[in-house]
């Protein structure tokens, strides 16, 4: 009894707290179930398909012909050696141009800024289709390039790598240049005018001073491309023509003239658990919802 | 010029001695911007290879679009999906977003997480782990499976705009409005939903074009009457390049840019001193 | 406005935990109906929970409130009908300066009519008549708590909360603010708690003050008797400045380094004790002087001039520091010895207080 007189209304405020916070909570869960429904149950599926050997036995029959046949080996090959280099042209393109925008007075930055968010607002396809028509046979670089007498001949620019490169690292380039720029933006100026004072030149002062200062950001937003390029579909099916394979390809060609469920499984629980390793690292490098955020 | 002479940053580079980096920006942003840009004059090109500049100006492949009973009806699914989507995430994605913030739990984080991700998953996986699903749910090819998917999708980016609003948004104000009688709901309805409108409107406009750009999904799970414009696009891209597209990508780019400018003026903040 | 039948609040055994801090640890407190109430105390001292536990908004984790006669403590905060005051104000400032005031009286359904005359009846009240169509960013930092008061009693509540309202004033204004505040205060007549940390103001303001420390009350007393009798040093430190001597329990009385003190109200507590002295009553004596005094007498350290008033600080024989202010008048300035020359200072017995060492 003592208790109770000493701990009025607890079971009450207990209850009272319960309920305001289910009732919070019960916000969420529409869209918590329409994730669940639309994504987690289907890929979850999948998941459990892949360890089924096509007789609906338990088995790795899959990933172990994964492990075994070369046409897959190529596939993860192709898909390392686009994003490596979709990556590093991305770096060494956007870097300069974050440096720039991170240098320009704020209201001239946030004008640029529009111009690097613009690819992002526009579909993906329009985008993939600009460059199919810019770099085809009778395309205005071609026609261009002739004029100007840098090529003869047509050259083939796309339906290759090098048509798949150009038009991934026009799609990624945003996600490179935001966090870098973010990353620059933050870096406090005292640190140059301090490394100028103690006798730096200007060279060596971006080296030894600014460029590792602006790593964090540089690293976070290569690993986001990366990941993100990783799961390429349609700009290597379109740009690519048939030439450039990669897992998404692959797992869609599984799918569509196979019907082989257990191998297109087997690679899309290969490539998100890929996915979610790397991204596990980056998200100890970077502010994640900065980056993914973006299309804001 | 004296401009070059002058030092350009705090290590006391001249301007004249980093042309080039300037160069290089001006290329990139370049890179950035025109292909997209070219595609409109293009569009009005006579030709069937799409010159640039075009010899002959003509709206024929405009025509084209507007006489093709198939590219009508894809560009119907299409708005009427990402329309769909845009009334099914905005909502969904706003409370969401409105009860994790201020429900402070430790399940919360972890909802928050499971929300995201849609854009986390590789999309080719989505795309055929919601075919194998439709397939047995029978909603292949419905203009309902297409919106369930393009919503879950949608659902992320609604989130995480309006969780940043709410963020920022001074809460103590809803507590004032409870105070002063009105109850949850309202406070929220009354006090803080205005002046978030500027994120919700935002994020519904994206929603909207999450839905109408999205190709993977649609790929699979739209066809027959109710192929979305994407997926028409993307099989016709594969075929030959078909100059009618430029007319279409132009539409579409003439479409964003209104929604967009849309969310910037239905919900833009007022002016603070 | 007409004066709104106040209530008495009844605070009974409230406590509050964040995983092992106790926000607020068994609290009692009954505040009296039409009472201006200030809750005083540091950063982190749970008076800002102590309030947001009345206004409903932080669930305690047991206890009972009681608003007059009604337990509130597990009603929501819209059905409590209470005025309340934040620190930033927390004005719409998607709506005018009437839109604000008139707010909690559409949610209660006034007639149309009535919101607009008592609208402009609770701005006339703040001085703000003739605003109502400003917006909220056209006014300046004292014009927006205005409105946050007018709009926390505009529709009469029977409690009125303020959440340390006038903190992001500057000085002067908030001077001003303090006394308007307490004119309202006893116009209307409502049960005021108050939240602030700075100690002039809740000794201006107050009819009684709470000193809150560690989720718990030290001190609930009236301004004065919380200044002239703390309850122990915590309170002492925390209102006004102070110097502790330490002292001897002898028959009849204390003693400090030996020298029986002359003290008018002897503690009743037993324990160890401490001498509280006051900066500002203690008196800088010329030789021969000090008749009916405690005398210390010792070496300056330092002086300080601070404009309306001198600091000293000394040694004394006994070696314990303590503070001596006295007016900076010519006459004073020209008596005040310098650092390194002796000094005596005497203490009348009525300011003479024994603490408990708390």
């Amino acid at each position: 009894m003592t208790a109770i007189a000493e701990r009025p209304n607890a079971a009450g405020l207990r209850r009272d707290a319960f309920l305001e916070r289910l009732a919070l909570f019960g916000l969420g869960s529409p869209a918590l179930l329409l994730v669940l429904v639309a994504m987690v149950l289907p890929v979850g599926w999948l998941f459990w398909l892949s360890f089924l050997a096509d007789d609906g036995s338990p088995s790795l029959e899959h990933y172990r012909r994964m492990w075994q046949e070369p046409s897959y080996g190529r596939t993860f090959f192709v898909t390392f050696q686009v994003s490596l280099l979709t990556t590093g042209i991305c770096i060494v393109v956007g870097y300069p141009l974050a440096y720039v925008l991170s240098q320009l007075p704020r209201r001239a930055a946030n004008l640029a800024m529009i111009g690097v968010l613009l690819p992002f607002w526009t579909s993906l396809l329009v985008r993939t289709y600009a460059w199919l028509v810019l770099l085809q046979r009778q395309g205005l670089v071609n026609q261009w390039g002739i004029e100007l007498g840098l090529w003869s001949e047509p050259l083939a620019l796309v339906h290759n790598l090098q048509g798949t490169l150009v038009g991934m690292v026009h799609i990624m380039l945003p996600f490179l240049i935001l966090p870098v720029y973010g990353s620059m933006r933050a870096i406090d100026r005292d640190y140059l005018k301090a490394a100028a004072n103690l006798g730096a030149g200007p060279v060596g002062a971006f080296w030894k001073v600014f460029f590792p200062l602006s790593l964090p950001g540089l690293f976070g937003g290569a690993l986001i491309v990366f990941i993100l390029c990783l799961g390429f579909y349609v700009t290597p099916a379109v740009l690519g023509g048939g030439r450039v394979i990669m897992v998404s390809n692959r797992i869609a060609t599984d799918i569509e003239l196979f019907f082989n469920w257990g191998a297109a499984s087997a690679l899309g629980v290969v490539l998100l658990g890929l996915t979610l390793a790397l991204l596990y690292v980056a998200s100890r490098l970077v502010r994640l919802d900065r980056v993914l955020g973006g299309g804001h | 010029m004296g401009w070059l002479g002058r030092p350009a940053t705090e290590t006391q580079i001249t301007h004249r001695a980093r042309l080039w980096l300037y160069a290089v920006a001006v290329l990139v942003m370049a890179f950035l911007v025109l292909p997209t840009l070219i595609v409109i004059p293009m569009s009005f090109s006579a030709s069937q290879y799409l010159e640039f500049p075009p010899r002959e100006w003509s709206l024929r492949w405009y025509r084209s679009y507007l006489a093709s009973p198939e590219w009508m009806q894809a560009t119907a699914t299409s708005l009427k999906a990402a329309f769909l989507t845009m009334l099914v995430a905005t909502p969904l994605g706003t409370l969401a977003a409105y009860g994790l913030f201020a429900s402070r739990i430790r399940f919360g984080r972890f909802a928050f997480a499971l929300l995201v991700t849609p854009i986390i998953v590789p999309v080719i996986l989505v795309g055929i782990g919601v075919f194998y699903a439709y397939v047995k749910l029978k909603l292949v090819n419905t203009l309902a499976g297409i919106v369930l998917a393009h919503s879950m999708l949608a659902v992320p980016i609604v989130l995480m705009i309006v969780t940043s609003a709410l963020k920022s948004h001074d809460m103590s104000q809803e507590m004032v409005a409870r105070s002063l009688g009105a109850s949850r709901p309202r406070a929220f309805l009354l006090v803080t939903l205005p002046q978030i409108r500027f994120s919700v409107a935002t994020s519904a406009v994206l929603a909207f074009l999450t839905s109408f750009d999205e190709v993977i999904v649609a790929l699979f799970v739209s066809g027959g009457n109710n192929s979305t414009l994407t997926r028409s696009m993307f099989n016709a891209l594969r075929d030959q390049i078909d100059p009618t597209i430029a007319a279409i990508s132009t539409i579409m780019i003439l479409v964003t840019s209104l929604l967009l400018a849309l969310a910037q003026t239905v919900g833009q903040p007022r002016k603070r001193e | 406005m007409a004066r709104a039948a106040a209530l008495p609040i009844a605070i009974r055994q409230v406590t509050k935990t964040y995983g092992r801090v106790h926000a607020l640890d068994h609290v009692d407190l009954d505040i009296r109906s039409g009472e201006f109430l200030t809750l005083l105390g540091p950063s982190g001292s749970g008076k800002t929970t102590l309030l947001m536990v009345l206004a409903g908004f932080t669930r305690p984790d047991h206890g009972s409130l009681l608003f007059g006669e009604e337990e509130v403590v597990r009603r929501p905060p819209h059905k409590r009908d209470v005025g309340m005051v934040f620190q930033n104000y927390a004005l719409f400032p998607h709506m005018s300066v009437a839109g604000n005031v008139a707010f909690p009286l559409k949610l209660r359904g006034v007639p149309r009519a009535d919101v607009g005359r008592r609208v402009e009846a609770a701005l006339e009240l703040v001085q703000l008549g003739g605003y109502g169509e400003r917006r909220i960013d056209q006014l300046s930092g004292g014009q927006r708590q205005r409105v946050a008061l007018a709009r926390a009693i505009v529709f009469e509540p029977r409690i009125l909360l303020m959440d340390e309202p006038l903190s992001a004033l500057d000085k002067q204004l908030r001077e001003r603010m303090q006394i308007e505040l307490r004119r309202l205060h006893d116009r209307l007549g409502m049960t005021t708690v108050y939240v602030t940390h700075d100690q002039r103001e809740a000794l201006t303001m107050s009819d009684r003050i709470a000193v809150i420390n560690g989720g718990g009350i030290m001190q609930l007393d009236q301004p004065q008797r919380l200044y002239e009798q703390p309850a122990n040093r915590f309170v002492a430190e925390f209102i006004g400045e102070s110097s502790f001597l330490p002292v001897e329990r002898v028959p009849g009385g204390f003693a400090h380094a030996g020298r029986v003190l002359a003290i008018q109200s002897l503690p009743a507590a037993a324990g160890r004790h401490l001498l509280m002295i006051r900066p500002e009553r203690l008196q800088l004596l010329g030789a021969g002087m000090g008749e009916g005094l405690n005398l210390f007498d010792g070496t300056v350290e330092e002086v300080v001039y601070q404009g309306d008033s001198i600091l000293l600080q000394a040694v004394l024989a006994s070696g314990a520091r303590v503070a001596a202010r006295a007016p900076a008048t010519a006459g004073a300035m020209a008596a005040v010895p310098r650092a390194g020359e002796a000094v005596r200072l005497g203490l009348g017995p009525a300011d003479t207080v024994i603490l408990a060492d708390a």
